[in-house]
């Protein structure tokens, strides 16, 4: 094709209602390659909307969404993996079994799927959960293995959706340090949806907040935090203080009067 | 994120002992068949207290003697071909049950058009349509087949379109955005998910089989526990009657408890951390 292959997501002026409600509008949303964009903002603003769309799910009503070069719903589809707050894990599933999913809706046996899936069990610190059905299984654990499906669907890009809202906050830390350095080592294009500053700033290169409903792009963070070795030294160090009071500051003027969440 | 030693796992049985496990059944089937032992002893008793003519009410012994004194001849011959026509009719009822319910899922036309068609099949009264049949069919197993698959399709047709409906949407979405398409979503999600429902369909429906079958029998036949009952009645044999309701009721236990053999084989997932029931 003599098309260039575009190189980022690119959200034009899109809108998108449902009834009568405005979820999101006229937003404007670049993310290149290779970087993760965290998008926060109060509940209720549209964020999830905004990865429905994305990924092809759902279309909007006026604006277009292109996700490298694809602008179709089958292909953004394609291109993208979705990873929700609830881990939606099948109960009826080993762990390693639910992992394997994507690569059996790709036609590859059962035996192979959970052949190429059970490495990959040992690299992402659930080694001997392998054969425990989810509900045997901790929140946090859940959503790694939830994750770990994620990532052998071979996706490009993959939209986070709170992927840690359900756990309590001292797995919450746990989590998002593990994912902090999973994604260090496997570079993925990334967008996440979260309330919580801190894990945007853990998580993201750039930071983008939302207003209130309906969701309208407000101000861009770009977040440059010194390469230190531990979450605690890095919410401590004073780069990260500032930037998550900006943030903040611009979701409590985002959110009018009410002060941002947590 | 510790890795937590599963909670219920504290609650579940410890490997047990071959006496253990013999204690938990009988501690679990005990009352019932405890109850059982005693309602026969007092029908018992209270026929002989009372007096009462074989005729009108006969004791369980009288009834137990029928049924080793009829056995061959009459009640072998009649159980098998009730039998015959319970498990050959709940079959058909599971399969085109099934096979509708998995139609009208994918179809929405189908769901529309043929929906309250199903529903209104299941207004047509029993009594009335059986003779119909017999009159079409004759005296052969084609009428009672259909009686009881008839009547045992409905439950399972509802329960597993119910389960079907009812499976998460956001397991739909994100089955597709893992490479998920419909057939994939239906194998992987939707089935699965709608198997606990529909055992409970099949359940119900392994209570109506037996009766659905002696209706069928009893408009027309010339063997099964329905005739001999039919028969026995004008004579007032009602020890035999009553045998043949023993055989037809402990054919109905046994297909329910197939059936949950079965449930427990293929959702056994659903029942862990339930209490047994």
């Amino acid at each position: 094709m003599g098309l260039p292959r575009r190189d980022e997501i690119r959200l034009t002026g899109v809108t998108r209602r449902y009834g009568a409600v405005v979820a999101v509008e006229r937003v404007d949303l670049v993310v290149p390659r290779g970087r993760r964009v965290a998008v926060v903002g109060p509940s209720g603003c549209g964020k999830s909307t905004l990865l429905g769309l994305i990924c092809g799910l759902d279309e909007p009503d006026e604006g277009a969404v292109d996700v490298l070069g694809a602008t179709d719903p089958a292909g953004r589809l394609d291109r993208c993996a979705w990873m929700p707050q609830r881990d939606l894990l099948l109960p009826w599933r080993s762990a390693l079994a639910n992992a394997a999913v994507p690569l059996e809706n790709q036609g590859i046996s059962r035996r192979a799927a959970r052949a190429v899936v059970r490495p990959l069990f040992e690299r992402f610190g659930l080694a001997g959960f392998e054969d425990h059905r989810p509900r045997q299984l901790s929140g946090g654990m859940r959503q790694r293995v939830a994750f770990v499906r994620t990532f052998v669907a071979g996706k490009e890009v993959l939209l986070l959706d709170e992927p840690f809202g359900a756990l309590d906050a001292i797995s919450r830390a746990a989590a998002q340090e593990w994912l902090r350095a999973t994604l260090d080592a496997e570079p993925r294009t990334v967008v996440l949806v979260t309330h919580d500053v801190e894990e945007a700033l853990l998580l993201g290169h750039e930071i983008v907040v939302l207003t209130g409903r309906p969701g309208r792009v407000t101000a861009r963070h770009l977040v440059d935090l010194p390469a230190v070795a531990t979450r605690r030294e890095l919410v401590a160090s004073p780069e990260f203080v500032r930037l998550r009071d900006q943030v903040l500051a611009a979701l409590e003027q985002s959110a009018g009067a009410e002060p941002a969440e947590r | 994120m510790a890795s937590r030693v599963p909670a219920d796992r504290a609650g579940q049985r410890p490997a047990s002992s071959r006496a253990g496990r013999g204690w938990r059944v009988l501690r679990r089937y005990l009352p019932a068949a405890a109850v059982l032992v005693a309602i026969l002893a007092a029908w018992e008793l209270a026929t002989a207290v009372f007096g009462v003519r074989d005729y009108i009410l006969p004791a369980p012994s009288a009834v137990a003697r029928a049924l080793v004194d009829r056995w061959d001849g009459t009640l072998a011959s009649a159980t098998w071909v009730t039998l015959t026509e319970v498990l050959l009719g709940f079959a058909i009822a599971v399969v085109a049950g099934v096979l509708i319910a998995c139609g009208l899922h994918f179809s929405r036309i189908a769901r529309a058009a043929l929906y309250p068609w199903l529903i209104g099949s299941q207004t047509v009264p029993v009594v009335v349509i059986a003779p119909v049949l017999a009159i079409i069919f004759g005296y052969t197993l084609t009428p009672k087949l259909i009686l009881v698959a008839l009547l045992c399709f409905f439950p399972i047709v509802v329960a597993l379109l119910d389960g079907l409906a009812s499976v998460d949407p956001d397991l739909s979405r994100l089955m597709r955005t893992l490479h998920g398409g419909r057939w994939a979503i239906f194998r992987r999600v939707e089935l699965p998910a709608a198997l606990p429902s529909m055992f409970t369909g099949l359940r119900l429906s392994a209570a109506y089989a037996a009766t659905a079958a002696v209706f069928g029998e009893y408009s027309g036949s010339s063997d099964g526990l329905g005739h001999v009952m039919r028969q026995a009645v004008p004579q007032l044999q009602s020890a035999l009657v009553f045998a043949a309701i023993a055989l037809l009721s402990a054919m109905s236990v046994a297909l329910f408890v197939l059936v949950t053999a079965c449930e427990r084989l293929l959702v056994g997932w659903a029942h862990e951390g339930k209490n047994d029931r």
